[in-house]
C-alpha cells in the first residue's frame, strides 16, 4: 500500500530538515525516526511521562502529543540541542550529574529540557514553583529527591 | 590526612562515569537501535477474554499475519521448580487454542513501519469463545473451579506452590502465650512499570545466519539461554545484547514470549525485526505482583515478646510461571523470609501460589517483602496496642540482636544492626515532640500520625539461596530444567597501555554499576575510576552471568570484581618486585604505578603491562604473556536492615495521606558509593510509597485490566513524593567480601508498612487500621465514613 507524504521542514537545534513524512507522523516519531535524533524517549506516548519532552520556540511540549507537520517552521530544540558544544555541558546537564539526578536515563531528556526551557524564561523561581514545574514529568527511578536539587543547583548557577 | 596517603575510591560519592552521554542524548536504548533501521515492524493482537477458545483468527491477505499455527516446532516455556507441592504449567509462545488471560499474546503482524503494524492489527479478527474464568484466589482454589490449566493438581485446584514449615515446638509455645494478636494483610496487584516498556530488535546476519537481539534485560546471558532453548537452536547461533535499559525493577528480568517470535520470525524471514512494546501492552502482560493476603497470628507474652508466629500465606499467581525464578517466588520467598528481622523461635506457615486468569505475576521490587514487612509492623503495632506497649519498646523486645542469627525456615542472619537502626529512627523522629503535636492536632480536628518499620533486607544471594527453594526430587535425570540462579563471574584485563578492561555477566540498568565496579577495581590495582572500561551486557563480550536483580550486583558482582582485581594485583607486585627488588609484599600499587615501600623506587604500571604483551621474555616465572584474571563469586547472601519512620496527615474529609517527613537509618554495610546507595534508597521509597497510597492494577468483573494507562495507573510525580532523610551505619559483614550489602530494594520493601502504620496511628482515634494497601483516598474515606457513622449510632 503506498502511503501520502507530505514535506515538512523542520529546525532543530540550529540545523534544517526537510523530510517527507505521513501528516500523522508526531513529533517524536520524526525527530527519532527522521532526523536521527533518538534523544527524545517515549515513555507513555499518551502525554503523561513527559520524556518525549522538547523545547518549540523555547516552551516545553510533549512531542508525543503534536504531529510534525505543526511543528513547520518553529525551531525546536532537544536534548542534543542543549550542551553549548562536545567539550561543555549546559548547566542543567552538569547539575544533574552533579547530583547524581539520573539512573537509568530515560526520563533524563525530558527532565533536562522541561527543566531547561523553564529557567530561561524564569530565572528566579523558586523551589516551590520549581517543584510545580517537576511534577509534569515521571521519573521511576530517582524518587525525584536528586531532580530537585539538580534543578536547583542549575537555577542558582545560571542566575549567576 | 596524610596527602601522601592514597586516597581510597571506595566511599566516595564520585559522578557516574555513564551519564556524560545519556546527559547529551546519546544514550543508546533499544527503541534507538530500532528508530532509521530498515526492519520489519511487529505487533501482538491480545486476547480480550480472560479465558476462552480460540475459534479462529483471520485477517485480510494484505496482513501479515503469525498465528501459533506458525510456530510449529518452537518448546512452549517451561518455568520448573523441583519441588513435590510445585506443579508446572507450559507457556506456549502464542496462546495456542486457548487463551488464559487478557492481553496473552495470540498472533503477531507484521508490516514495514511501526504506523502500518499498528493500522494492521486492527485488521485481524479473533473470534474466541468465552469460558468460565478465575479471577481471584479465592474462587481458584475452591472446589470445582475450573482450572487455568488443564492438569493435575495434587492438592486444591490451580494451586501450584504449597509450601509449609511447622516448627517441633509451634502448638506449646501457641499454648502459653499470653495473648494471640491475629492481622490479615494484603496488597492490591502492581506493576514495576519502568519508564521505557519492553522492546526488542532482531538484526540477521546473512553472511553467518546469526542473530543478535537487542532488548531491555536485566538477565541477557539467561534470556539467550531461554530462547535457544524454546527454538531449539544452540545458544551461539543467537547474540543477546542489553543496551541503556530505562529501568527494569525486576520486570525485565523474566523472558517475554514476544522477544521469541521477533527472534524467530529474524531466523526465519531473514530480516531485521523490531518490537516496541506500548504502555497499554507493558501493563496489561508485562508482569504483575503483589496481589496476596496473608492471616497472621502472633502469640505473645504479657511483655510483648513474640514467642510463635502463625501464617496462611497466599498469592494469586496469574496465568503462567515466570522464567527463570518461577511462579514460586512470590510464596517461597514470603515462607522463608516472613519473619524477617525479629526473633521468631516457633513457626508455623502454609504458602500457596494459586493460578488465576489474570497477567502472570514475576519479581518486582522487594517481591514479596514489602508485603511480609507490612504483615509483620502491623502485627507489631497491633500487639503493643493491645498490649499498652509502645512501639519502638515492641521492637526493641524482638529485634535480632546477636549475630549470626538462624531463622526457623533455617535462613541465617549475618551481622547487622536492627536494634540500633531502630535507636536512631527513633531518636531521628524525635518522638515525644511529635507526641506533643500529635496531640495539638487532634485537639484542632487534624490527624497526624507516625509510623515505625523495621526490617532485614536479604541480598547478594547466589545457588546457595536459590537451591534451597528446591527439594530435590529427580536427581540423576537425564536433563535438568531447572535453574538455580547463582554465580557471577568477571573478567578483569589489563592492556598493553595499562588500560583496564572488566567484563562481567551482571548487566546493569540504571544503578550505576560501570562507575561502582570501576571503584573497587582502582583502589586494588592503585588506578583511576576513569582508566576502567567496564563492559557488560552482551552475550558475545561477556562471560555467563546472571544479570542484575534481586540487590545483588554490588556484593556478587562487586566481589567477584574485588577477586579478580586483587589477583592482577597480586601478580603486578610479582613482576614489580622482579623489577624493583624486594619482595611483592613490599610493594604498592599507587597512581598507576608500583612503588617499593621502603625505596620508595616505583615503576609505571603500563611497563610492566607492555613487557607482560611483549617482552615475554622478561616475564620471571614464565607466566601468561597476558595480563588477566578471573574471578568468581557465589555467596549465600548477606541482610542488610533499616528502619523507616513515615509521619503523616490525613484528612478525614478526602481520605488524602500527606507524607510530612520521611526517614531512613540504614545499614548496608560497606557505601562503595553513597550517592549511588541515597539514589537507590529514594528510588525505592517513591516505589514504596507508591504501593502505599497510589498504585494499583484493577481488573472488572469480566478479568479485564481496567488500569492501562499512566492516567489510571498512578505513578507518583515529585508533588507526592516527600524530602527523604538518610542516615547510614556500616555493619561490614564477614557474608560479602567487599563488605558492601546490597540495597536496591530496601526503599520499596519498607515504606509500605511505615505509611500503613503511620496512617493508623493517626486515625487511631476513629478505630481505623490500615491493612490493606493502597490506601488510597477512596479506600481511607469510604472507612472513615463507615468508622464515623459507627459512631454516631453509638452515641
Ligand atoms: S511519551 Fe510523550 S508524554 Fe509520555
Ligand atoms: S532515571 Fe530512570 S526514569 Fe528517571
Amino acid at each position: 500500500m503506498t502511503r501520502s507524504t507530505v514535506p515538512v521542514r523542520l529546525y532543530v537545534n540550529g540545523d534544517r530538515y526537510d523530510i517527507d513524512i505521513e501528516p500523522r507522523r508526531t513529533l517524536a516519531d520524526a525527530l527519532r525516526e527522521d532526523c536521527a535524533l533518538t534523544g527524545t524517549h517515549l515513555g507513555c506516548e499518551h502525554g503523561v511521562c513527559g520524556a518525549c519532552t522538547v523545547l518549540l520556540d523555547g516552551q516545553p511540549v510533549r512531542a508525543c502529543l503534536m504531529f510534525a507537520v505543526q511543528a513547520e517552521g518553529a525551531s525546536v530544540r532537544t536534548v542534543e540541542g542543549l550542551a553549548p558544544d562536545e567539550e561543555t555541558l549546559h548547566p542543567v546537564q552538569k547539575a544533574f550529574w552533579e547530583h547524581h539526578g539520573l539512573q537509568c536515563g530515560f526520563c533524563t531528556p525530558g527532565f533536562l529540557t522541561l527543566v531547561t526551557g523553564y529557567l530561561e524564561e524564569h530565572p528566579e523561581a523558586q523551589e516551590d514553583e520549581l517543584r510545580d514545574v517537576l511534577s509534569s514529568n515521571l521519573c521511576r527511578c530517582t524518587g525525584y529527591q536528586n531532580i530537585v536539587t539538580a534543578t536547583m543547583s542549575a537555577a542558582e548557577e545560571m542566575r549567576g | 590526612m596524610n596527602t601522601a596517603e592514597p586516597r581510597s575510591w571506595t566511599g566516595r560519592a564520585m559522578p557516574r562515569l555513564e551519564d556524560p552521554a545519556i546527559l547529551r542524548g546519546w544514550g543508546r536504548y533499544v527503541a534507538d537501535v530500532a528508530a532509521g533501521d530498515d526492519c520489519l515492524h511487529v505487533r501482538f493482537v491480545r486476547s480480550s477474554h480472560a479465558a476462552g477458545r480460540i475459534r479462529s483468527i483471520s485477517a485480510p491477505a494484505h496482513v501479515t499475519l503469525v498465528t501459533a499455527a506458525d510456530l510449529a516446532g518452537l518448546h512452549p516455556i517451561r518455568a520448573v521448580l523441583d519441588r513435590p507441592d510445585y506443579v508446572t504449567v507450559a507457556t506456549p509462545i502464542l496462546a495456542d487454542d486457548v487463551v488464559r488471560f487478557v492481553g496473552e499474546p495470540v498472533a503477531a503482524v507484521l508490516a514495514p513501519s511501526e504506523a502500518e503494524a499498528e493500522d494492521a492489527l486492527d485488521e485481524v479478527v479473533v473470534d474466541i469463545e468465552p469460558l468460565p474464568a478465575v479471577l481471584s484466589a479465592e474462587a481458584a482454589s475452591r472446589r470445582d473451579a475450573p482450572l487455568v490449566h488443564d492438569t493435575e493438581f495434587p492438592g486444591d485446584p490451580n494451586t501450584v506452590v504449597d509450601g509449609r514449615i511447622h516448627t517441633p515446638g509451634f502448638d506449646e509455645a501457641v499454648a502459653s502465650a499470653d495473648r494471640i494478636v491475629t492481622v490479615q494483610v494484603g496488597s492490591s496487584r502492581q506493576s514495576a512499570m519502568p519508564l521505557e516498556a519492553r522492546a526488542s530488535h532482531a538484526a540477521y546476519d546473512r553472511a553467518t545466519g546469526r542473530v543478535t537481539l537487542h532488548a531491555t534485560l536485566q538477565m541477557p546471558h539467561m534470556t539467550r539461554t531461554g530462547i535457544a532453548d524454546c527454538l531449539g537452536i544452540p545458544e551461539d547461533d543467537l547474540r543477546v545484547i542489553s543496551p541503556d535499559v530505562g529501568g527494569g525493577f525486576g520486570a525485565k528480568m523474566t523472558l517475554a514470549r514476544e522477544d521469541i517470535v521477533v527472534v524467530h520470525l529474524s531466523r526465519t524471514l531473514r530480516r531485521n525485526i523490531a518490537w516496541i512494546e506500548t504502555r497499554e501492552e507493558n501493563f496489561l502482560g508485562a508482569w504483575h505482583s503483589r496481589e496476596q493476603v496473608y492471616d497472621i497470628e502472633g502469640a505473645f507474652s504479657a511483655a510483648g515478646e513474640l514467642l510463635a508466629l502463625r501464617g496462611d500465606l497466599v498469592c494469586d499467581v496469574g496465568a503462567y510461571s515466570c522464567y527463570p525464578v518461577t511462579f514460586g517466588v512470590e510464596p517461597l520467598m514470603a515462607m522463608a523470609e516472613l519473619p524477617g528481622c525479629y526473633r521468631v523461635r516457633e513457626y508455623s506457615v502454609r504458602s500457596r501460589g494459586i493460578l488465576t486468569n489474570k497477567c502472570p505475576i514475576a519479581p518486582y521490587r522487594g517481591v514479596s517483602r514489602p508485603v511480609q514487612v507490612l504483615a509483620m509492623e502491623r502485627l507489631m503495632d497491633v500487639a503493643a496496642a493491645e498490649l499498652g506497649l509502645d512501639p519502638v519498646q515492641i521492637r526493641r523486645t524482638n529485634l535480632v540482636g546477636e549475630f549470626p542469627h538462624r531463622t526457623p525456615s533455617g535462613l541465617v542472619l549475618d551481622d547487622a544492626s536492627h536494634l540500633e537502626t531502630l535507636q536512631l529512627a527513633a531518636d531521628m523522629a524525635d518522638l515525644a515532640e511529635f507526641r506533643e503535636r500529635q496531640r495539638a492536632a487532634r485537639e484542632a480536628g487534624r490527624y497526624l500520625g507516625i509510623g515505625f518499620s523495621s526490617f532485614a533486607e536479604r541480598t547478594g544471594y547466589g545457588t546457595p539461596a536459590f537451591a534451597a527453594r528446591s527439594v530435590p526430587m529427580t536427581l540423576g535425570r537425564e536433563e535438568i530444567a531447572t535453574v538455580t540462579p547463582g554465580a557471577e563471574r568477571v573478567i578483569c584485563t589489563m592492556d598493553p597501555s595499562g588500560g583496564v578492561t572488566l567484563r562481567i555477566g551482571a548487566s546493569p540498568h540504571g544503578q550505576g554499576l560501570r562507575t561502582t565496579l570501576s571503584q573497587v577495581v582502582s583502589d586494588a590495582l592503585g588506578i583511576e575510576p576513569s582508566s576502567v572500561r567496564v563492559i557488560d551486557s552482551d552475550t558475545d563480550t561477556t562471560p555467563y552471568g546472571w544479570g542484575s536483580f534481586a540487590s545483588r550486583a554490588m556484593v556478587i558482582a562487586g566481589g567477584a570484581t574485588l577477586i579478580a582485581a586483587r589477583e592482577l594485583a597480586e601478580r603486578l607486585r610479582v613482576l614489580a618486585a622482579h623489577r624493583l627488588g624486594g619482595l611483592p609484599d613490599d610493594i604498592d600499587l599507587v597512581e598507576g604505578h608500583a612503588r617499593r615501600r621502603d625505596t620508595g623506587e616505583e615503576i609505571a604500571l603500563r611497563v610492566l603491562a607492555r613487557d607482560t604483551y611483549h617482552n615475554a621474555q622478561l616475564i620471571p616465572d614464565k607466566g601468561q604473556p597476558a595480563l588477566e584474571a578471573v574471578g568468581v563469586y557465589d555467596p549465600a547472601g548477606t541482610f542488610a536492615n533499616a528502619c523507616h519512620v513515615a509521619e503523616v496527615e490525613v484528612d478525614p474529609d478526602t481520605g488524602e495521606v500527606r507524607i510530612e517527613r520521611f526517614l531512613v537509618a540504614e545499614d548496608a554495610g560497606r557505601l562503595v558509593n553513597p550517592a549511588v546507595v541515597d539514589g537507590q534508597i529514594h528510588g525505592g521509597i517513591a516505589q514504596g510509597i507508591a504501593n502505599a497510597l497510589y498504585e494499583e492494577l484493577i481488573y472488572d468483573e469480566r478479568g479485564v485490566l481496567v488500569t492501562t494507562s499512566l492516567m489510571d495507573y498512578l505513578p507518583p510525580t515529585v508533588a507526592e513524593i516527600p524530602p527523604i532523610r538518610i542516615a547510614h551505619l556500616e555493619t561490614i559483614s564477614p557474608a560479602s567480601i567487599t563488605g558492601a550489602k546490597g540495597v536496591g530494594e530496601g526503599g520499596t520493601i519498607g515504606a509500605p508498612a511505615a505509611i500503613a502504620n503511620a496512617v493508623s496511628d493517626a486515625l487511631a482515634p476513629l478505630g481505623i487500621g490500615v491493612f490493606h494497601l493502597p490506601a488510597t483516598p477512596h479506600r481511607l474515606r469510604t472507612m472513615i465514613r463507615q468508622a464515623s457513622r459507627t459512631k454516631e449510632a453509638a452515641s
